[in-house]
């Protein structure tokens, strides 16, 4: 028995078919799964991240629901008027476009990044980070109406139950956090890219470890859209 | 099915220059878990001082004047909450975690150590904040380590101004660290075991440390998200779990707020927070009774898989701590049921540890005495946990000193156990030389009879209906004289337990100095943190190759081998299977 086989524990095993094989592929020697560890790590992070959304999620669920007041409706509130009739969540339609835009560049760049190509990767990168930077623009544009001129605050808001500008502020401002954190991140990455560190490193994996973390947030956004903005 | 070379990359490895880079901000594994063992122990030992607060007034009332009702609150709140987060949390995944993954699977160090190391000072970071809140004006939190709202926020509990910010800001810290490290532990263990080690070759200690850091970073974001909620209730005036509520004879402004919103966030963080301390506890405990019996475990396959099971259980029973809280009723009947599923595999635990030790060569050394020493521990508390979960059952004894007895035995006593079995038994790894047996020993037998007599009469003073909590008893007619006097029986054994873990500390100091010099593997174990080059291991581990391995953790006493124990390393010969 050569000693290769023994230590890989695979040389003399039969593959086994179906859910065996699948058991014996994760529980063999060699790495769980095939990926870099830097990329391991991030999907175990998301894991951890998007229980912390869902448990935001799963609160503001539960608040609304107990909440004595009635809940504002949000398509009245998160209502845009340019000159003419309020059109009804139209700001927020242009966010959810931009940054859904912007996890199709992140996408491309990490394309662009396996085929090496330096210039392109960057600059794609920059226009993902430029866009995340416009929808965290245009939420604070959306706080300062709200804010100012709607007189919502997270301890009450004329509307009614004080717990909608609570949730609506604790929510968006995470979530707003998360994008402002992944635009400094794309950034950095991107300089990175742009000087050529990942060339002589020999591989964009952190592009993609980037993308992924991008793509969560993204991600993130739609469920707060559908919960928050169309219930 | 192409072989993936396991990725082994000295290169990448820092090494340290100088004193700093060596031992203050070092990225090595296990200088790391050294730092995180020696803060947790400061910290535990603080907590320690407090519980004996909390013992004198419950003792002797109206004798100590310093300790006034906030005092006690206090102590109650911060003596919890600081053994259950700062120092088991820690102790058992940032400590032995850091020191016994790369160790016993045979890698050079955790997978990102530049942010295993910051998970370190961070987790500093947040003791300190922790501390600095005894500093504060109006003192730590007195809220309970359960921090329920309303009453952990508004006036009435001590430390409602600045007490309980910094709790949560410490807590929010903590799990930023936690997070850092817990990544680390799971990529580690996931991606970069060495050649032959396969995860069913894996020491018990590894499964569990490992499924109870995936536990942590599932659990502790609910955590998270209440103590944000919670600030924001107490610093911008929001209810999230603030109620139209009357307080201190005004009507407050907050309406509609939901308390038990928070108990179900608390407890879904809660209940696995048991299981974060306790697998690490058992998986260890199973390696010490392997090697000091000189048999292997008994039922490998299904311990991993206990432990597995018990994980994912873990998740769904948390809501056994709420049966008072006025959640809907049917509830308790799923909750109760799931608790006793997760007793199933905690018992075939239980049948395992005692069938390895049967007809074993039982060598009573001191990492044996406290594991043994676990199993009855273990088994007393997780007995009267059978109470517990049956929710008719537990109406009357709910928050009473039967819950105290229950929990300390189950997930205080049994764990800090298997975590002094276990120095007892690395210490020679870590420092090169043996802790004092004959300490260790007094150790023992003061410890564990000691906390017996703690915890053991509490189950009496539960059944009475003494309830938990009360600074006073004063004078009630279904609370007999007899209870002061079981109450200054439990204090002095309180106090004497204390003294036993000053003894402990000295054995740890002064072994450092005088200890024995330990021969490489003194207590002749099978696993790869025993098979390094240096001794004890140097950094890296491993010389220039990784060590590779070909048969699981527990061949001990096999039938016609030369040596009662056959490492992990070592290649078969004829005629003996791997």
């Amino acid at each position: 028995m050569s000693q290769d086989a023994v230590l890989t524990g695979s040389g003399d095993v039969a593959i086994q078919e179906g859910l065996g094989g699948v058991v014996g592929d994760w529980s063999a020697d060699k790495q769980t799964f095939i990926v870099p560890w830097g990329k391991a790590m991030m999907w175990i992070f998301l894991l951890s991240d998007t229980f912390i959304f869902s448990c935001f999620l799963i609160g503001y669920m539960k608040v609304r629901i107990s909440a004595t007041d009635p809940w504002p409706i949000p398509s009245e509130v998160f209502a845009l008027s340019f000159g003419g009739d309020p059109i009804p969540l139209i700001l927020i339609a242009i966010m959810t476009f931009i940054l859904i835009t912007s996890s199709g560049t992140m996408a491309m760049a990490v394309n662009f990044g396996y085929r090496q190509d330096r210039k392109t990767t960057a600059v794609l990168m920059l226009i993902t980070a430029l866009l995340g930077a416009s929808f965290v623009g245009m939420q604070a544009f959306e706080w300062t109406k709200l804010i100012v001129d709607e007189g919502v605050r997270p301890w009450s808001n004329p509307m009614g139950a004080a717990q909608f500008g609570s949730t609506f502020f604790m929510i968006t401002g995470f979530h707003g956090l998360h994008v402002s954190c992944g635009v400094i991140y794309l950034l950095v990455v991107a300089k990175r890219v742009w000087t050529g560190f990942y060339d002589r490193k020999g591989t964009y994996e952190t592009v993609e470890v980037a993308g992924l973390y991008w793509h969560f947030v993204d991600l993130v956004w739609v469920f707060i859209f559908a919960f928050f903005y169309l219930w | 099915m192409a072989y993936v070379a396991i990725a082994d990359r000295p290169d990448e490895l820092h090494h340290p220059h100088s004193f700093i880079t060596k031992y203050v901000w070092s990225q090595d594994h296990k200088v790391i878990a050294i730092q995180y063992s020696i803060i947790a122990i400061l910290v535990g030992l603080i907590a320690l001082g407090l519980s004996f607060v909390m013992r004198l007034q419950l003792a002797f009332p109206d004798t100590f004047s310093f300790i006034d009702p906030s005092i006690y609150y206090q102590s109650v709140t911060m003596h919890g909450m600081i053994m259950v987060i700062y120092l088991l949390t820690a102790l058992f995944l940032g400590g032995f975690g850091n020191y016994l993954i790369p160790l016993q699977l045979g890698a050079r160090d955790m997978v990102f150590p530049y942010m295993n190391m910051l998970s370190v000072w961070v987790y500093l970071l947040s003791v300190i904040v922790l501390l600095a809140s005894f500093f504060v004006p109006g003192g730590p939190t007195g809220a309970g380590w359960t921090l329920y709202p309303p009453q952990a926020i508004l006036p009435g509990t001590p430390g409602t101004d600045w007490g309980i910010l910094m709790m949560l800001l410490s807590l929010a810290i903590f799990i930023v660290a936690f997070t850092m490290g817990g990544l680390n532990y799971v990529t580690t263990v996931l991606q970069a075991r060495t050649r032959g080690m396969t995860l069913m070759r894996m020491p018990l200690s590894v499964w569990g440390i490992f499924t109870a850091t995936i536990l942590g970073l599932l659990a502790f974001p609910a955590l998270f998200v209440s103590a944000v909620m919670m600030s924001f209730d107490k610093l911008l005036g929001t209810s999230f779990f603030i109620p139209a509520v009357l307080s201190m004879g005004d009507v407050l402004e907050t309406e509609g707020g939901s308390p038990v919103l928070f108990q179900h966030l608390f407890w879904f963080f809660g209940h696995p927070e048991v299981y974060i301390v306790a697998l690490p506890a058992f998986g260890i405990v199973s390696d010490l009774l392997s090697v000091h019996a000189r048999k292997n475990i008994f039922g490998y396959r299904m311990m991993v898989w206990a432990i597995v099971a018990i994980g994912g259980l873990s998740f769904i029973v948390w809501a056994h701590h709420m049966y008072v809280s006025g959640m809907n009723p049917y509830f308790g009947f799923f909750f109760a049921t799931t608790t006793l599923i997760i007793a199933v595999p905690t018992a075939i635990k239980v049948y395992n540890w005692v069938l390895t030790l049967w007809k074993g060569d039982i060598h009573l050394t001191v990492p044996m005495l406290f594991a043994i020493g676990f199993i009855f521990t273990f088994i007393n508390g997780g007995l009267t946990g059978l109470f517990l979960g049956n929710v008719v059952v537990d109406l009357p004894l709910s928050d009473t000193y039967f819950v105290v007895a229950h929990f300390h035995l189950v997930m205080g006593v049994s764990p800090v156990l298997v975590v002094c079995g276990a120095i007892y038994h690395w210490y020679p790894n870590i420092t090169g030389r043996m802790l004092n047996d004959g300490m260790g020993k007094v150790h023992f037998w003061m410890t564990f009879i000691g906390t017996y007599c703690i915890y053991f009469p509490m189950y009496y003073l539960g059944i009475l209906g003494l309830p938990r909590r009360y600074y006073s008893n004063g004078v009630t007619d279904f609370i007999p004289d007899s209870v002061s006097a079981v109450n200054i029986a439990i204090t002095v054994s309180a106090l004497i337990v204390g003294l036993a873990q000053l003894l402990f500390v000295l054995n740890l100091i002064t072994s450092l100095r005088f200890g024995k010099k330990a021969e490489q593997n003194p207590w002749r174990a099978t696993t790869l943190e025993w098979r390094t080059p240096e001794y004890p291991p140097g950094h890296g581990n491993w010389g220039p190759e990784l060590p590779g391995v070909y048969r699981w953790a527990y061949d001990y006493s096999v039938p016609g081998a030369e040596k009662d124990f056959i490492c992990q390393d070592e290649p078969p010969t004829e005629g003996q299977g791997a």
